[in-house]
Formats: structure tokens, C-alpha cells, sequence
């Protein structure tokens, strides 16, 4: 295992099921460190990328390596060091909630029954540790899960929606968990429908819509590809929305029900636009920046996604807005 | 959920189960599932009810072998029983977990949870076929025992008179006994074996299960039609019968070795392809 290879490193990675190319030629690099997050609407090839990673299913072309190991070569050690679960962890339910922790225990090998105790405080299943799984509730599983995982002391951690079927209380304390865990130094790729989740957990994501990448970076960096945009609201949006068209540095104006929204070259091109509207007798009730959410992002890179299978994705920040604007 | 403390016993090289670990653990997953003792309680129940029935009756199923002597010694009473059961009962108990060992892992979605662990795919496959042949042998054991200690207890351990006629001790005749039942499993290996790669790649315990019974049950009718006779020698449903040359004196160990061969002929590729589809198969369930 070499310690320099990024945690997880997948290239032109395809999976198709008969004419449905479910995963088409995703290349994604979750390095040492990183909080990853992987979104995508549903079916867009999250889950079966992920499978792909954990030896599960085989691709049908690219590659993927765990930390420079490539599961379909090197089999199970591959997963040295790796743990986590796809889709909703799954236990036997004729067996208790440690019995199971012991099973997948006893396959880990090394110090992994050590653990156990210390897994279910994490996830507080100590109580109900003696009770048998086919009792539990959807989130007492997903805890089992995580305690399933951490059971292997990883140093990559995936997990396919771990909030999810969570109460608000316990996806808060699945989000402080996973923080705590990525501050040891823990690389955790969380897959997530939550825009929340990965905007407060995640420093780099991956966005796929129809098993292409649309956009893999710093989710800052995708943050900042929005900003310059502003927010007016005035007296007479007609009258600015005038005085805005013929104004220098001011384009994409959009107007709707609640005023105007437009991007602005620079500070400068902004301010030019507010003395404008006084000197018009427009009054400005608002002229604030606007930042695009990562919600409203990942709809303008997943929704209305043509299945193009010989497009090429995008892969940085600029390649993404630049579709987006040849979209639009 | 406690944000407070993770696990963080401090790591140390990776060192990987071998199949023993893995197998004991799917003998205690078998333990702890109830279809398990259904089988093993099968098992011994046949043979009490065979024994109320030759107790409430006047004569005995004379026509078939050892059938005149189980109300002159217990030990003819699990040998007509392992006749028996042939039919129905221990490919039914054989298909019941080699049918289900694969698919219920399909079926519970644990699979990718095992799958994704340090045990090979391999270690696991060996690990489900050794478990579930042990099951196997563990209710023929059961099926035996009950019947010789039923069998004992009613009609004593008076000596065996061998299908050649001489008489047989009991000692050596309770040692034949358990020779019987290890030649009886060897075509239990191949039903077992069928069983199992059913339960592989139909991921279905159902099909798995009738599937192995309906093979069975077609090996039994083939044998019984008289323009098929070159065909009974290589049918399942005959190597049961093999225990029998033990039973004669001198020993037969013909049959026994007719039964290996044959038995292995279903087993060995039956267990290649379920090998080959359990070790490449996508998990995607």
C-alpha cells in the first residue's frame, strides 16, 4: 500500500447494465484528508461507483485504486485500511446487534473484536447491543453500520447517505461524528442527497448526473465560480431593469417577481449601476451580492442533463459554468 | 449518538481470517436460525414416528432389505430408515441449508457486508460448503442415532443377520452402522452440491430449495422406468443404496466406489460452476 497514493482514485471508470451506461467514464481523486462529497440525483451512478471501489461489482472499463490498490486485482486487500458500507447497511437480523458486530469482526481479523465496545459507545447501541438486529429501527442500522465500519480503524471511510431515515437529532450527531472523525485525520467520501450535509462536511465534491461528471473540485472553488452576481430590488424595476440593460459591465439580468438579479464586472461596474439608478430617481431598497447555494448548483448541473454517452464531462469549476451558459 | 469518543485502538498490520474462522462463524449464523433445527428436528422425528408405527403394527416392511429384522434387533431400525429417507427426506433436509447458505445472503442484503470485510470470496465459498455438508452430516448423525437408541431400547441389540446372511455382532454391527452413514453421505455430497449451486445463481432460497427436490425427485422417477434401466447405475437416487455392500460379507466396496465416482461426477462440476459465479459475480443487491 503506498502512502503517497491518493485514498481513492478512480479513472474512465464505466459500469453499464445492458444498454444503460450507469456509471460512464467517471474519473474522481479523493486525496489523503479529504471530507469528499459525491452527489448526484438518483440513479446517477453514485451507488454503483462506490461499488465499483469496494470490489462489489466489476467495472467494465477504467480503473479504481485504494490508496495505489485496485480491488479487482488485489481482492480484499485492497480494502486494507478502507471500510464503510453502499446503500443501507445490512446485518443478519437473527442475530444481536453485537453478535453481528462480532461476525464482521471476526472477518476483519487483527484488532477488530477489540473494538466493538468502544464502536457501539460511538453510535450509543451499548443498550441495545443484546437486542437482535430484525428489531432495530432504520436508524439504529444505519448506526450499526457506522459501528460496523469504524470496527476496521479506517483510514478511508465511504458512506452512501448515512443520515438518511435519521431523526434531525441523529443526523446532527451523524454530521458531528463524521466532522470528529475527518479532524483525526480520517479521508471520508460521503455520498449524500443532503446539500446541507456536504456543504458543512464536504472541503472537495464530485457532482454526477446520468453517470458523467459534471463538476469535480473544491467545493469552494465552486462556491466562488458564482460570485459577482447581485440581488436589486428598487422602487421602479422596470425603470432599472432600462438603466441596468444600457449600463457597461452589467450583463445577465434577470428579472423576476421579487426584482432584479444580474452578474457585474467588478465593484466598480456595480456602484456605476447604483449611481445611475439615483441619478434616475430610481430608489435602491436592496444591492446585495449573491452567492449561488450548492443546492441551486447542483440543479443548474443535474437537471435537464441530456444522455449524451460520447459528451465530455466536466471537470473543473469553469468547464461546469461554461456548460451551464451554453446550456442556457 | 456520541460525538464524544470514536474507537481508536491504535492500528496494527492487517492480519486476515483463515476459512476456520469464517467457517465457525457460519456454523453459529446456522445455529442461531431456526430452519436449522426444523432439518435436525425432521431428522429425529422420522425415525420416532417409524418406530410408533412398527410398534403399533403386527408386521414390518419385509420386502425391502433388513425390513424382516427390526422387531428382532434395534440395529436393522436406522438401517431401514436410511432407506427410506432416500426418497424424500435427506435431499428435503440437504436442500433446506444448501439451498439457503448462498441466497439468504442475498435475500438478508449481507452479502456486500461480508463481501467487504478482509475474507476472500473464495474463504467464503469454502466456508458456506463446509458448513452446510456439516449440516448435513450432523442430521444423518441425528437420523442414525435416534433410530439405534429407539430401535435399541424397544427391540434390544440382539446380532445382525447381513444381506449375505451370516450374522453380525453388535459392535461391528453399531461400526457398520456408521460406516453406512458415511457411505450414505457421499451422494448427499452431490445433492448438496446441486443445492448449493442453485442457492449461488439463482440468489433465490426458493428455487434453490425445490429446485434441488425436483432433481431429486426426476432421478428417482427416471430410475423406476424399465426402458431407462442403462441409465440407473449413474443416477443419484441409486448411490444410496451403496451402504449396503458394507453390509455383506465379505464387504462390497464396489458400490461404495461406483457411488464415489458417480457422486463426484454431479458434485465436482456443480461446485465449479457455483466456485466460478459466487468468486466473479457483481454484488449489486
Amino acid at each position: 500500500m503506498s502512502s503517497e497514493a491518493p485514498a481513492v482514485q478512480a479513472r474512465a471508470l464505466v459500469k453499464r447494465y445492458g444498454r444503460i451506461t450507469a456509471v460512464d467514464h467517471v474519473d474522481l481523486t479523493v486525496k489523503a484528508g479529504d471530507v469528499y462529497g459525491y452527489l448526484g440525483p438518483n440513479g446517477a451512478g453514485k451507488t454503483t461507483t462506490l461499488r465499483m471501489m469496494l470490489g462489489l461489482i466489476t467495472p467494465d472499463a477504467g480503473t479504481v485504486e485504494l490508496f495505489g490498490r485496485d480491488p479487482l486485482t488485489e481482492g480484499v486487500r485492497a480494502l486494507d485500511g478502507v471500510a464503510g458500507f453502499v446503500e443501507a447497511p445490512r446485518f443478519y437480523p437473527y442475530l444481536t446487534g453485537r453478535k453481528n458486530l462480532e461476525l464482521v469482526a471476526a472477518l476483519d481479523g487483527g484488532g477488530a473484536a477489540e473494538r466493538i465496545d468502544a464502536a457501539l459507545d460511538t453510535v450509543e447501541l451499548a443498550d441495545r447491543a443484546r437486542d437482535k438486529v430484525g428489531g432495530y429501527s432504520h436508524g439504529m442500522r444505519q448506526r450499526l453500520g457506522l459501528a460496523g465500519a469504524l470496527l476496521r480503524d479506517p483510514r478511508l471511510l465511504i458512506l452512501d447517505e448515512p443520515a438518511t431515515g435519521l431523526d434531525p437529532g441523529g443526523m446532527r450527531d451523524m454530521r458531528l461524528l463524521i466532522r470528529r472523525l475527518a479532524d483525526e485525520g480520517m479521508t471520508v467520501l460521503l455520498s449524500s442527497h443532503l446539500m446541507a450535509e456536504v456543504e458543512e462536511l464536504c472541503d472537495r465534491v464530485v457532482i454526477i448526473a446520468s453517470g458523467r461528471v459534471r463538476y469535480e473540485g473544491a467545493l469552494d472553488e465552486l462556491i466562488a465560480t458564482t460570485a459577482g452576481r447581485y440581488e436589486l430590488r428598487t422602487t421602479d424595476d422596470e425603470r432599472a431593469h432600462q438603466i441596468a440593460t444600457a449600463q457597461r459591465g452589467i450583463d445577465d439580468l434577470v428579472r423576476d417577481g421579487r426584482g432584479l438579479t444580474f452578474a457585474a464586472a467588478g465593484e466598480g461596474a456595480a456602484t456605476a449601476l447604483s449611481i445611475a439608478l439615483g441619478e434616475a430617481g430610481v430608489g435602491i431598497a436592496a444591492l446585495v451580492p449573491r452567492t449561488a447555494t450548492l443546492e441551486e448548483l447542483f440543479f443548474r448541473m443535474t437537471e435537464d442533463v441530456p444522455a449524451e454517452p460520447s459528451a465530455p464531462a466536466a471537470t473543473t469549476a469553469a468547464d461546469a459554468v461554461l456548460a451551464e451558459e451554453v446550456r442556457a | 449518538m456520541s460525538a464524544v469518543t470514536a474507537p481508536r485502538v491504535a492500528r496494527r498490520a492487517q492480519q486476515h481470517p483463515g476459512i476456520r474462522t469464517v467457517y465457525a462463524w457460519e456454523l453459529r449464523k446456522l445455529r442461531a436460525q431456526k430452519r436449522t433445527y426444523i432439518g435436525l428436528g425432521a431428522a429425529a422425528l422420522v425415525p420416532l414416528i417409524f418406530v410408533v408405527a412398527l410398534l403399533s403394527s403386527s408386521g414390518g416392511p419385509d420386502e425391502i432389505p433388513f425390513g424382516r429384522y427390526v422387531k428382532e434387533t434395534g440395529l436393522a431400525v436406522p438401517l431401514v430408515g436410511l432407506l427410506f429417507s432416500s426418497v424424500w427426506l435427506f435431499p428435503l433436509i440437504t436442500s433446506l441449508v444448501a439451498g439457503d447458505i448462498v441466497s439468504a445472503e442475498d435475500n438478508h442484503g449481507t452479502l456486500k457486508t461480508i463481501l467487504t470485510r478482509s475474507t476472500e470470496r473464495w474463504q467464503i465459498f469454502v466456508a458456506k460448503l463446509l458448513a452446510a455438508l456439516t449440516y448435513v452430516f450432523a442430521a444423518l448423525i441425528v437420523f442414525v442415532t435416534v433410530g439405534l437408541v429407539l430401535g435399541g431400547t424397544f427391540w434390544g441389540f440382539d446380532p445382525l443377520t447381513s444381506l449375505s446372511g451370516t450374522q453380525i455382532p453388535a459392535g461391528r454391527g453399531m461400526l457398520l452402522i456408521g460406516g453406512s452413514a458415511l457411505a450414505y453421505f457421499i451422494p448427499l455430497i452431490a445433492i448438496a452440491s446441486i443445492a448449493f449451486l442453485l442457492s449461488t445463481v439463482t440468489h433465490n432460497s426458493a428455487a434453490a430449495v425445490v429446485g434441488t427436490l425436483i432433481l431429486s425427485f426426476m432421478m428417482q422417477l427416471l430410475a423406476i422406468i424399465s426402458g431407462l434401466d442403462f441409465m440407473r447405475p449413474y443416477l443419484l437416487s441409486e448411490q444410496f443404496d451403496a451402504w449396503q455392500g458394507l453390509l455383506r460379507d465379505p464387504t462390497d466396496w464396489a458400490p461404495i466406489a461406483h457411488a464415489g465416482w458417480v457422486s463426484a461426477c454431479y458434485a465436482v462440476p456443480a461446485l465449479l460452476w457455483a466456485f466460478v459465479a459466487f468468486v466473479r459475480r457483481d454484488v449489486a443487491g
